[in-house]
């Protein structure tokens, strides 16, 4: 029957993706927090209590009442976290706002670009994207050393007579950060500008404004959407970053994706770093429904 | 005609030279005779040739192309039917908790996906290996697979689709004989980009993966942490001539397929 | 009896009362949310029917359209095609095919395969398919263009190949959607008279949705004039236009002027109306509103005359006023005549020689009138 046929096809089609990411999506969700209430073992896995389908429910009751909120209040207490946390959201947000102020005058150089000229562009910002994100960040360790391309550069037209020291800073991450997503926040920004009609913009010259009051009444506010959902795909990604930090950063640097990996891969303190991303989870949860209502909001606008 | 002003075009040239010199100074330091890659002592191809002597790197290449093949193209299949359900079906019980799924993975730090993956991996008792880096790709990039058709789907005129079961086509020969011949190159696009996300992936693939399914990242990474080689630059260097190739024929292509389409309504309308 | 304007053919089946109707709409109401689309609405097409459903944007009529085609199900009511309820067939099953206002060809099949995609949907032999679709292509004439894909054609080879689509499946009924809306105005006027053609020579049922009321008064046997989801009025062209049925309708189809006054005398098929505006107007035609009640007068304005002597008999269907506007058009001239009692009339005048001695100018002072026949009352 075709039509028992279509009414199946469409059911899979919701069905199939749905169950794929409740099970590796959603579900890994809680057993991380149900790890991060647990206490560290030397066993494999090295945690317990570990739950298993043969305890049965009264042993499920049992091993429930294991489970405690000790590992968080370890987090409160130890200087190390509170701080890695404030000064991943410090980094991520210095490095939103650096990318934005270097980021919306390209956009805005490319949506004014003759028409003919714009496929390019836009294939040139999307290139590097294709290129490895490692092999990127790579790149800027041997422009960034003290011995590196950048300083020889500055000492060989005499504008410093000692090498900067950037690698191994902030402000390395920073460059990092700036660097690896700069394309997330043009690309936003420049579909938002170049959407525009530009007849708005001499309506307004017409209408008495001086083009940089122009820019700052009309183009600015239109492209709003554009700059929230291009800092909302650097913040969020940035908060957590790993290997921006790990190569650029060094060890002095505290960033908090860094140290859940040590707590995980070196420490192998399974419960404690459960612990830690269910904390960044949260606190990434607002920037992350906020990006959700724009992507759900600009899906009705495309219908 | 508007005027590209002179501010315009230094922002986007000073862009431009940003974003692409690191990459230039890598390839070019990539033909570096001495070891030391911040100085130029002469032109070499030798680091090409120790590469490829490098057992370790080309094994680590291989699984990575594997895994990227098989996962792009089950997160193509996957992330096409999530971006038809979320156009198409816009009533049905947890709807919100879908596309909120679909949404997250996009934004959310691979540290987290990485840990919960592997978490969920031990919890089931898989090994961890080959298979687990694949499905955990596999989930982190249909989503973006499912943005890039479901853009596609939402700019579709619904009206062939209706024409085509108005002509007697039943909804499921209404997809494979119209809707997907239509969308064929945003979902091509998608397959793509995850390909690359597949490729380039460091952190899941660190959480998931387990002896023996070593990846190219994962390889390049802990040579990096000892150091930076030349060997290395030479390994990036033909990762990014292979994705320059790829491009280039790609755009040349769809210039060429444009050329030929405007050639033709040319014709069209002489010929009315 | 004397008819009204001219009528094409002697095709009328709608007014013989053993016609069995080919489609009925009954009691249908469509409602989207809290929106009516459709509201109750009741509607007979016949056999071999030119029929328009004519009305603004939002009124119903591509709802309307759409439930036919099966793309929509009606909230309530029945829609039935030749004696089949056919609420609850889906699209494929119909024996009925539309043309899309989008044309909606799909862009990766040649012509040829666009216009054979019913028909393989059918599972017809190959070889039958492709004479079908020769077949096609001659009526719509795009013989050298069946390889072609659809952004290699214009615009008006476009609409032709969606309609030879549309075809090819013989269709019981051809549901046509805005069908010459995209085309420039040249185009569409020859294209309208090769619809006609078409239909005629083809012997099937078409039902058109347009929001252009030249385009329904050209093609159609039969106008259902809509608005917010009701039919107001269905008829013939020259019905509609020469005796609609309300104001709305009257206000919808080309330009008219409205008197709004009393009813002074009705009686023996005359009806006498003290309009405010300073006429007493005389008529013959009209759904005959009782003594006393408030009525509205309406006139086309190429009924007015506009003379600088009094008529004959100035005391009927006659008013004084002043020349306020005049629009030259070519083929006519529009006066805007601005009455004693201050209302504004329009009356147009055809500019049957090229040149007029002394013409009207502004300003002056004219008479206005029109004979018992020459427009219709409303009641309100």
């Amino acid at each position: 029957m075709a039509k028992l046929g279509s009414a199946i096809f469409s059911r899979l089609v919701i069905i199939i993706p749905y169950a794929w990411l409740l099970f590796f999506f959603l579900i890994p969700f809680f057993i991380v927090f149900r790890i991060s209430l647990s206490t560290t073992a030397i066993a494999q896995p090295p945690y317990e209590p570990v739950f298993a389908l043969a305890d049965g429910l009264s042993g499920l009751w049992a091993k429930l009442g294991e489970l405690h909120f000790d590992n968080f209040v370890w987090l409160t207490e130890d200087a190390l976290y509170i701080n890695a946390y404030l000064s991943s959201l410090w980094i991520a947000a210095v490095s939103t706002i650096l990318t934005l102020v270097i980021g919306y005058p390209i956009a805005y150089g490319m949506a004014q670009a003759p028409r003919s000229l714009r496929p390019t562009l836009l294939m040139l910002v999307i290139l590097p994207f294709w290129t490895s994100f490692l092999i990127r960040v790579y790149a800027w360790i041997a422009i960034l050393k003290p011995e590196g391309l950048l300083n020889q550069f500055l000492l060989g037209i005499g504008i410093i007579d000692s090498p900067l020291i950037i690698i191994n800073t902030n402000w390395a991450i920073y460059i990092g950060i700036v660097y690896s997503y700069l394309p997330f926040m043009v690309l936003p920004i420049y579909s938002a500008l170049e959407k525009m009609d530009h007849s708005l913009i001499e309506a307004a010259q017409d209408l008495g404004c001086p083009p940089i009051t122009a820019f700052w009444k009309v183009t600015f506010p239109l492209s709003i959407p554009g700059v929230v959902a291009g800092c909302m795909l650097v913040f969020i990604p940035a908060v957590g970053e790993f290997v921006i930090p790990d190569l650029l950063g060094g060890s002095q640097t505290l960033m908090i994706g860094k140290t859940l990996w040590n707590e995980f891969n070196a420490n192998r303190d399974w419960p404690v770093s459960a612990a830690v991303a269910t904390i960044l989870l949260l606190i990434l949860v607002v920037p992350i429904v906020f990006f959700q209502n724009a992507q759900a909001k600009a899906e009705e606008q495309g219908r | 005609m508007q005027t590209w002003s002179r501010f315009n075009i230094a922002s986007v040239v000073l862009g431009f030279a940003f974003l692409y010199l690191p990459i230039v100074l890598l390839v070019v330091f990539s033909f570096n005779e001495s070891k030391l890659v911040t100085v130029w002592a002469g032109f070499s191809t030798k680091w090409y040739a120790s590469l490829f002597r490098n057992q370790g790197l080309i094994d680590a290449a291989w699984v990575t192309i594997r895994v990227a093949l098989l996962a792009a193209s089950v997160a193509t299949v996957l992330g096409t039917m999530a971006a038809l359900a979320l156009t198409r079906y816009t009533r049905f019980r947890g709807r919100l908790l879908f596309s909120g799924m679909v949404y997250a993975p996009l934004v959310m730090p691979e540290v987290i996906t990485g840990l919960s993956l592997l978490l969920l991996f031990v919890a089931i008792g898989f090994d961890r290996g080959f298979w687990t880096v694949t499905l955990a790709h596999i989930t982190f990039s249909m989503c973006f697979v499912t943005v890039v058709v479901q853009s596609r789907l939402l700019s579709f005129d619904r009206s062939i689709e209706e024409a085509a079961m108005d002509l007697g086509a039943t909804p499921v020969r209404t997809f494979f004989e119209v809707t997907l011949p239509v969308i064929a190159p945003a979902v091509l696009s998608g397959w793509m980009l995850a390909l690359t996300l597949s490729l380039d992936d460091l952190v899941i693939a660190s959480f998931t993966s387990g002896p023996g399914a070593t990846t190219l990242p994962m390889k390049i990474y802990s040579q990096v942490r000892l150091g930076v080689t030349p060997e290395i630059n030479a390994a990036c260097t033909i990762l990014i001539g292979l994705v320059a190739v790829g491009v280039l024929v790609a755009s040349i292509l769809t210039k060429r397929r444009e050329v030929q389409r405007l050639r033709d309504e040319q014709a069209a309308f002489a010929g009315r | 009896m004397k008819s009204l304007g001219n009528i094409r053919r002697s095709f009328a089946p709608w007014t013989d009362p053993d016609a069995k109707p080919f489609i009925t709409f009954r009691n249908v109401t469509k409602r989207f949310g809290d929106f009516t689309a459709v509201d109750d609405l009741t509607l007979d097409i016949y056999h071999r029917e030119f029929f328009a459903l004519l009305g603004a944007s939002g009124c119903g009529k591509s709802t309307l359209l759409r439930m036919l085609a099966g793309f929509e199900r009606p909230t309530s009511g029945e829609i039935i095609l030749d004696g089949q309820d056919i609420a609850g067939i889906p699209p494929y099953r119909r024996p009925v095919n539309m043309m899309f206002q989008s044309y909606a060809l799909f862009p990766h099949m040649t012509v040829e395969s666009n216009i054979g995609f019913g028909l393989r949907q059918d599972g017809m032999p190959k070889a039958e398919i492709a004479e079908r679709v020769a077949q096609m292509l001659k009526l719509v004439k795009l013989e050298q263009f069946a390889k072609r894909k659809p952004h290699q054609l214009s615009g008006g080879q476009r609409q032709r190949v969606a309609l030879a689509r549309s075809l090819a499946k013989r269709p019981k009924v051809l549901l046509l959607d805005e069908p010459l809306g995209a085309l420039d105005k040249k185009l569409r006027e020859e294209t309208q008279f090769e619809l006609m053609d078409l239909q005629q020579e083809l012997g099937l049922t078409f039902v058109v949705v347009t929001h252009d009321q030249e385009e329904a008064m050209t093609m159609a046997d039969r106008i259902a004039v809509m608005s917010h989801g009701k039919v107001i009025q269905v008829a013939t062209p020259a019905e509609i236009y020469e005796a609609p049925n309300s104001r709305f309708v009257a206000d919808f189809i080309g330009d008219v002027n409205i008197l709004d006054g009393t009813v002074s005398a009705s009686g023996n098929g005359k009806i006498e109306l003290a309009a405010r505006d300073g006429f007493t107007v005389r008529t013959v035609t009209g759904n005959g509103p009782a003594t006393g009640s408030a009525a509205g007068f309406a006139i086309r304005p190429e009924k007015l005359k506009v003379t600088r002597a009094a008529p004959a008999d100035a005391s009927v269907n006659a008013a004084q006023g002043e020349i306020w506007d005049i629009g030259y058009l070519g083929d006519m001239t529009v006066f805007h005549v601005k009455l004693d009692s201050g209302k504004v009339v329009k009356a147009s005048m055809l500019n049957a020689q090229r040149e007029v001695e002394d013409p009207i100018a502004y300003d002056e002072r004219v008479w206005v009138s029109f004979g018992e026949t020459a427009g219709v009352v409303l009641k309100d």
